[in-house]
């Protein structure tokens, strides 16, 4: 994998293949994991990082469960890639943005990627497009169990993995699904889903998770609560909660298109036209209109254009990507127009 | 929705406070209001606060005061060194304190067996309050033979000679 050619591509969790994957446009599970025998990350220094690096990246060389992956050393990594990175769900911010030696494994599909040296030494992350949890934990499930095997992790018998926040100890386990909701977004009913999650401590986050702002009508649920609980336990309620989200989306579209059809075809149409024409374009507006585009061609309201096509541009108008396509750095009024340019060209060859 | 936990005179309080109430909340002077009402008249629990905050972890060398400032421990022996208040926060955050979860591979074969029953019980407990009976049956014909496995292996094996 080589990070240029990442622009001309998306993660296999865009395809748009899985189950419910109009409405559910993907599954992750994270473990936190940490070596007994060090400091956590914020408290090691530069020795010990290296140490802690070297050590877990001959972990991933070894491909656990059978997954090959490329190792990346992000402390080597310019502003741009590491951002570009963050976009694409690989890294978080915060790994992002910390200093010291930090790196990250990916497999090829972005599908799987472990970060090393982040809040702790070890954050596997498995994604699936659509509704796959099972999928998702049993793979994350064989790669904890395959680096274990060589390595002794924090844990203590009362609170089992041993995390630098005491809000990740217990399983370090934070199981989430990223859902496009835009019919309740537009009939506000969203709040009553909000109040039913907090009820049964399920946490609502934006796109990019912790702190990030909801674009484009996405939202990502994972519980809270880490401890006292079984990883099979906290799956289950999460699996469970999501059939009901999604039969509600899809009961308010279907209100939507019965009682005011003509205007929710007008609204999708003009957001599809705005985005094959628009000369400049912020980022917040293109989420907005591609939500309203990505409705409408699930409900069948915009033909011609295909979903993985519409996931992909939610990723490739971040400005690192734009960047990373312009091959130069662009203030916001140059990636404004480079954003434009860029999704005229990519819907117009659609058609 | 923002999750707030405070320590404050060794008393762990959650808020779940929306994004503005935060905003609010974490604001410098209205934080100095709310400190300077709970501090009145509790200059005991102060000086207990101050001398657990210069407890300090002899493996990493982080003190409590500098946790509960970063929101980070230094290593994992700080759940050992800092337990009690650790349990306090805990508690609060998770709303139970024992692990019921996967265990390494590594750990003995008396602890694994040991976790595995806690978990079965847990989920008993869980599918019974769901009415979710068959999986109960299960659990529980599950928990039996563990329990079955675990008091053979604590019996020494009968010698040709008893026989």
């Amino acid at each position: 994998m080589d990070l240029e050619s990442l622009t001309r591509t998306s993660g296999e969790w865009l395809k748009a293949t899985g189950p419910d994957s109009d409405i559910v446009m993907s599954s992750r599970i994270r473990l936190a994991r940490n070596l007994a025998q060090f400091s956590f990350p914020s408290r090691a220094d530069e020795v010990a990082r290296r140490e802690i690096e070297e050590l877990l990246r001959s972990q991933i060389a070894k491909k656990p469960a059978g997954r090959e992956l490329t190792y990346i050393s992000v402390s080597a990594l310019s502003q741009i890639d590491r951002q570009m990175l963050v976009e694409r769900q690989l890294i978080s911010r915060e790994h992002s943005e910390n200093q010291g030696q930090r790196g990250v494994g990916i497999s090829d599909e972005e599908n799987v990627s472990i970060m090393v040296n982040e809040e702790d030494h070890l954050r596997i992350q498995v994604l699936r497009s659509g509704f796959a949890l099972e999928d998702c934990w049993k793979e994350i499930d064989a790669i904890d169990d395959a680096i274990e095997a060589d390595r002794t992790y924090a844990f203590s018998d009362r609170l089992g993995y041993l995390t630098s926040c005491p809000t990740n100890c217990g399983t370090g386990i934070r199981v989430s699904v990223l859902l496009h909701l835009p019919a309740l977004v537009h009939t506000k009913e969203i709040q009553k889903v909000f109040q039913a999650l907090q009820k049964i401590n399920l946490a609502v986050r934006g796109l990019y998770g912790e702190g990030s702002q909801a674009m484009g009508d996405f939202y990502q649920i994972s519980n809270q609560v880490t401890l006292g609980k079984s990883e099979e336990y906290l799956i289950r309620t999460i699996q469970d909660v999501v059939p009901n989200i999604v039969a509600y989306e899809r009961r308010t579209r279907q209100a939507l298109v019965s009682e005011s059809r003509r205007e929710l075809h007008d609204q999708v149409s003009r957001a599809f036209g705005i985005l094959k024409t628009a000369r400049t374009i912020s980022s917040e507006e293109t989420m907005d209109l591609l939500s309203s585009v990505r409705l409408g061609i699930n409900l069948g309201l915009i033909e011609g254009l295909e979903i993985p096509t519409i996931n992909e541009l939610f990723i490739h108008t971040q400005p690192a990507h734009l960047q990373k396509i312009r091959h130069e750095k662009l203030e916001t009024v140059d990636r404004n127009v480079a954003r434009a340019d860029y999704i005229r060209q990519r819907l117009n060859e659609q058609n | 929705m923002l999750h707030i936990t405070e320590l404050r005179h060794g008393e762990v309080q959650a808020l779940h406070l929306c994004e503005s109430c935060a905003q609010d909340y974490l604001n410098p002077s209205q934080a100095a209001k709310s400190a300077s009402t709970a501090d009145s008249g509790a200059a005991g629990d102060a000086s207990e606060l101050e001398e657990l905050d210069q407890k300090v972890c002899p493996n990493c060398g982080i003190s409590f005061k500098e946790f509960r400032a970063q929101g980070r421990l230094g290593c994992p022996h700080d759940y050992v060194v800092f337990a009690d208040e650790l349990m306090k926060l805990l508690e609060n955050i998770h709303g139970e304190t024992t692990h019921v979860g996967k265990v390494p591979k590594r750990s003995p074969q008396a602890s694994q067996l040991q976790f595995q029953l806690i978990k079965l019980r847990n989920e008993l407990r869980s599918s019974v309050e769901e009415e979710r009976y068959e999986d109960a049956a299960r659990i529980r014909d599950s928990i039996r033979e563990l329990e079955e496995s675990r008091s053979r292996s604590d019996t020494p094996a009968a010698t040709s000679e008893s026989e």
